[in-house]
């Protein structure tokens, strides 16, 4: 559905914010750009929607070619992509009605539409009561939600999110990316979120690509890059996301055990160490949750029994590296 | 008519406020006529911005600051010709307004500009993603958005115009102004001085009360 091909965008200063960008997403997903800031994600996305054009290379949605566009072509497509950002964007002399009519009335509906959709919108967000306020009324979520409402009112098929959740706190966060999940899933829409929170992209994105200094240094779905990162960048980020990269000293042979779906839930090492007699020293270990899937990984130490059929019988139910 | 103020004439007072009043009522409303587009189109075509555009943002950058370097009491009598071309006169209430919107317009433009500068990024760039037009961009959210900034902008603008006004007096241009110099510096009538300068100050108070009064009716927060 969006098709970039070696795009490249340099500013006017020289500064080369995108230096050869290749990615694909399909319709329906939710694809997370991951990156520190200064890699170029924010310059990306505003190319998804012409709010900057590449300064070489091809940037297409559902087959047409941005390049091409001006004037009412662009706005067309724009009615087409919506997009919420870090600081809401929300217009500060107008109230939370006036605000979400505003995409219909430029898109030239008339006011029965209006009338009809914006409370049909701020329901879906959950703000139904708060009609009548002004934005500094709201708490940052509220606000975060309006601008949701304003970017679904002209029915996209895709929403780009600009940091969306970087100004929220935790709790909030975990909302808001709970909304956008329910939104891709019921209404298809086509998410493409920037961020630098690895969490954000664990919680919600099924897809993501890595962002580094204008590049993609790699890209994948959620899980491979998460639990298998190949590129240092990968790893740098991960690390972030709360964890000590340094792993303790043991004396005896190591395993890095990653499992996936219900091998999660089951009681692999108990049962492992009753039938080899080895010994499992838990050193570094995270199990949680992606999107929709669960994941354990831990790194162990094996001490005594038969080590060796204790290993065989781990990579029967996960990957193991040494 | 003795007393405290012996040398004032009411009726010529009341005459010179009616005068003071017309000049700022319509050189007022010419300025923000003409310079609201003008610091929109600053604003628009300054780097960065929908408009970008070398040429026309330097030459209006310059044109205003050019404007805004003349001491207001030599604009007056540079333009007398322009005045006259004009207003038909460089005379009276209508030979005044003409300088007095050159000399203001400038500077409420570039005041309007600024007030449109802070309009938050962000919320330019999610109207701009909704499909607006450059035309809905301005009305429906730069407009809109600065609208305090715009208001505080044509106080200030308004309280220049009336020190301008007083300035104007001394070419002939009538009004309070006119009346503190003529007699309450030529003649030393400080009575007269002291009640020009009285009505002046009051009128400044009420721009000042009525503007933030305005601003804060339009302010959401």
């Amino acid at each position: 559905m969006i098709h970039l091909e070696n795009v490249h965008k340099a500013f006017a200063n020289g500064h080369a914010a995108l230096a050869g960008v290749d990615l694909e997403i399909a319709r329906g997903e939710v694809f997370g750009i991951i990156g520190r800031s200064g890699a170029g994600k924010s310059t990306l996305v505003r190319l998804l929607n012409g709010l900057e054009c590449p300064t070489a290379g091809r940037v297409e949605i559902d087959g047409i070619a941005l390049d091409g566009l001006s004037g009412e072509g662009l706005r067309a497509l724009r009615r087409r992509v919506g997009m919420i950002f870090q600081n809401f964007g929300l217009l500060g002399s107008r109230t939370i009605f006036d605000n979400v009519a505003l995409p219909l009335r430029i898109a030239g509906a008339d006011k029965a539409r209006i009338a009809a959709r914006v409370p049909e919108l701020l329901a879906r967000v959950g703000l139904a009561d708060h009609r009548a306020k002004y934005p500094a009324q709201l708490s940052g979520g509220q606000k975060q939600r309006v601008g949701i409402a304003r970017a679904l009112a002209t029915d996209p098929d895709i929403l780009l999110c600009d940091e969306a959740t970087s100004a929220l706190d935790p709790e909030t966060t975990r909302s808001i990316l709970a909304l956008l999940g329910d939104l891709n899933r019921e209404l298809g829409l086509t998410i493409v979120l920037i961020t630098h929170e690895m969490e954000v992209v664990r919680q919600v994105c099924d897809r993501v690509a890595v962002l580094h200094a204008g590049r993609v240094v790699e890209a994948g779905s959620v899980a491979d890059v998460f639990l298998r990162p190949r590129a240092a960048e990968t790893r740098a980020l991960i690390d972030e996301d709360g964890e000590d990269a340094r792993p303790l000293a043991f004396d005896g042979p190591l395993a890095r055990l990653t499992l996936q779906g219900d091998a999660v839930l089951q009681p692999v090492l108990t049962r492992i160490a009753r039938e080899t007699g080895t010994d499992f020293v838990i050193l570094d270990g995270r199990i949680g949750r992606l999107r929709d899937a669960s994941f354990g990984q831990l790194t162990l130490g094996l001490s005594g029994g038969n080590t060796e059929a204790a290993l065989a019988a781990l990579r029967q139910h996960g990957e193991v590296a040494a | 008519m003795n007393g405290w103020f012996a040398n004032v004439d009411w009726s010529e007072i009341g005459q010179a406020c009616l005068d003071t009043l017309a000049m700022l009522g319509g050189s007022l409303l010419l300025t923000l006529a003409l310079g609201l587009p003008l610091g929109v189109l600053l604003l628009l075509t300054s780097p960065g911005q929908i408009w970008q555009n070398r040429v026309v943002s330097g030459g209006l950058a310059l044109a205003v600051n050019l404007l805004r370097s003349v001491p207001f009491i030599i604009l007056l009598i540079v333009m007398i010709p322009l005045t006259v071309l004009l207003a038909g006169t460089s005379l009276g209430v209508a030979g005044a307004i003409p300088p007095l919107v050159v000399g203001a317009a400038p500077f409420f433009a570039r005041l309007v500009e600024t007030a449109l500068r802070e309009v938050d990024r962000n919320t330019i760039e999610a109207v701009q993603a909704m499909g607006a037009t450059t035309r809905d961009l301005v009305f429906r959210a730069l407009l809109p958005e600065a609208l305090p900034g715009i208001l505080a902008g044509a106080t200030v603008t308004a309280i220049a115009l009336v020190s301008f006004t007083a300035m104007a007096g001394a070419v002939g241009a009538g009004g309070l102004g006119d009346l503190a110099i003529r007699f309450g510096y030529q003649r030393f009538q400080t009575d007269v001085m002291l009640v020009t300068v009285a009505l002046l100050l009051v009128l400044v108070q009420l721009l000042q009360m009525a503007g933030d009064r305005l601003v804060r009716h339009f302010t959401r927060r």
